[in-house]
């Protein structure tokens, strides 16, 4: 990976005065902290999960009752957050269409590492009810790299909340490190994006 | 305590040090538990007490972190000097050397301009991030401050004519020996004009569409991300704090211990709370004419009651 470092992004899906205005410098992995600290981050990041507030699907209607008294997830420390620079894990909910997909994209790329990715319901994971249709793609994680699968249709947001707290176990064990992943096959799914996401019209990279 | 050598203005530094933690500390703390109360009347169990802290860390030890140019930096910078310079003219315990901080007369000009100071330098923080949202609530956040600062510093004007000082240990000294000697219950109209402006103060309901968290996310701090936040909570949870032992200071008597504070500070606070659990929203138009109406004749009428009653 360091080696590709001082390549620079195409972004060929630019107009040239727009390129002057996007950042073309590619993703870099980022190492842990020493082990310590680390297994002490990780604990932190556990304990506090915030949730980007973006419903993508009809599966996202599940993640309202998740604050409501009933299930009440902020005994968990998760909180909803409106913007991407802030919150560290990505909801999907449900099904992923083509154009969604593009906003999924630039979402998840603007989120600060380490990030985590739930993906919500069957149709992330084989297409669902939606496995013919003309535009919705059937597997996420040829797009980004997902950590936690929550099959159902819908799932109810106790599974939800159970595999919020699956989630919590992986990343105190010190096993998400998805981010990272994404960056070192960045190329193989900006190929996969760029596949499906016909009118490319932002930068390569969305810093 | 005369600052005369080297040593003495270490260990000034160092004391001041030790409120900066505990005020901050004590901050943080205060959060949870008004997120606590909050969750207990919508029927929740809410957050754990030290869900703030870990709030904190996490943010902190994010890997990765994006600027949008210098003043980006500066936004939190400003924003926490401004919360720290506003706590070192505070004493926060009364009579105690160790926490007296930079104390001196005149602290009370200090203090107010301080708590404007953090407001501007996050402004031109949140405004080179570029985002919509951020510039909007800059916009509603500056004209909303502007609004209650008026009947605040009426307020202050009242009873600086009151104690005829600007010291705030001054302040605090005079309304020692009783509850009937607090500012509370001898000038009223003040303290009423002055926590009218608390509530646009704090933030909460219905004058928190600066921050408006369905409508435009969370305004100002959009952008803010990683240590830049983390910086920014630290910060909310120390100015909060801190404003709150202001108010302590110079309506409620003081404190002369540190439990003493506590109840005080948590008491002073609850008034917003409950205000803000009760009251739906103000448009940013309604909140400023708000305040322009009854809080800043009250604001006068507290000037005026103080020139008849204390001048005389």
């Amino acid at each position: 990976m360091t080696d590709k470092i001082d390549i620079k992004l195409e972004n060929s899906g630019l107009t040239e005065e727009e390129k002057k205005l996007f950042s073309d410098a590619r993703p870099q992995t980022y190492e842990p902290y020493s082990e310590k600290v680390e297994k002490f981050a990780n604990w932190a990041r556990a304990n506090s999960l915030w949730i980007l507030g973006f419903g993508t699907g009809c599966c996202s209607i599940e993640l309202r009752p998740l604050m409501s008294a009933r299930f009440d997830a902020s005994r968990f420390g998760i909180a909803g957050r409106p913007t991407p620079r802030q919150s560290s894990v990505f909801v999907i909910g449900g099904y992923v269409s083509v154009k969604t997909l593009k906003r999924i994209v630039r979402s998840y790329e603007q989120m600060m590492g380490p990030k985590f990715v739930i993906a919500l319901g069957s149709c992330p994971a084989n297409g669902g009810m939606y496995f013919d249709s003309y535009n919705t793609v059937n597997q996420l994680d040829l797009y980004l790299p997902v950590d936690m699968y929550v099959t159902g249709c819908m799932p109810r947001p106790e599974a939800l909340l159970a595999s919020i707290i699956d989630l919590q176990d992986d990343i105190k064990a010190g096993n998400c490190d998805s981010a990272n992943e994404y960056v070192k096959n960045f190329d193989w799914y900006k190929a996969n994006q760029k596949k499906v996401i016909k009118n490319w019209n932002m930068p390569d990279y969305n810093w | 305590m005369m600052l005369e050598s080297a040593g003495d203005w270490l260990t000034k530094i160092g004391q001041f040090g030790l409120s900066l933690v505990i005020v901050t500390a004590y901050g943080l703390f205060m959060m949870a538990i008004i997120y606590r109360t909050i969750a207990k009347v919508q029927g929740r169990i809410g957050i754990p007490l030290y869900q703030p802290f870990i709030n904190v860390i996490q943010t902190f030890t994010k890997r990765n972190a994006i600027s949008h140019g210098v003043m980006f930096y500066l936004g939190p910078v400003f924003r926490i000097a401004g919360g720290i310079g506003t706590l070192a003219f505070i004493p926060v315990i009364f009579g105690s050397d160790t926490f007296s901080n930079f104390s001196m007369a005149g602290d009370l000009f200090l203090v107010i301009y301080f708590m404007f100071f953090g407001q501007l330098g996050m402004a031109l923080g949140a405004g080179e991030s570029g985002h919509p949202y951020s510039a909007i609530g800059i916009a509603r956040g500056l004209s909303q401050m502007t609004a209650y600062e008026v009947p605040f510093a009426l307020a202050v004007i009242s009873i600086v004519i009151q104690y005829d000082t600007l010291s705030i240990t001054e302040i605090v000294a005079a309304q020692q020996g009783g509850w009937q000697n607090w500012t509370l219950f001898t000038n009223w109209v003040a303290v009423l004009a002055a926590m009218l402006a608390f509530l646009g103060m704090t933030g909460y309901s219905p004058f928190d569409v600066f921050l408006a968290p369905q409508e435009i996310p969370i305004g100002p701090p959009t952008e803010f991300h990683s240590s830049y936040l983390s910086f920014m909570q630290l910060n909310r949870a120390m100015f909060g704090a801190t404003k709150l032992v202001l108010f302590m200071n110079l309506f409620f008597g003081g404190a002369t211990s540190l439990p003493e504070l506590m109840i005080k500070t948590w008491a002073i606070y609850m008034v917003a709370i409950i205000v803000g659990v009760s009251f739906p929203r103000f448009r940013i138009d309604q909140s400023i004419k708000f305040f322009f109406k009854i809080p800043l004749l009250i604001g006068i009428l507290s000037v005026v009651y103080a020139q008849m009653v204390f001048m005389s």
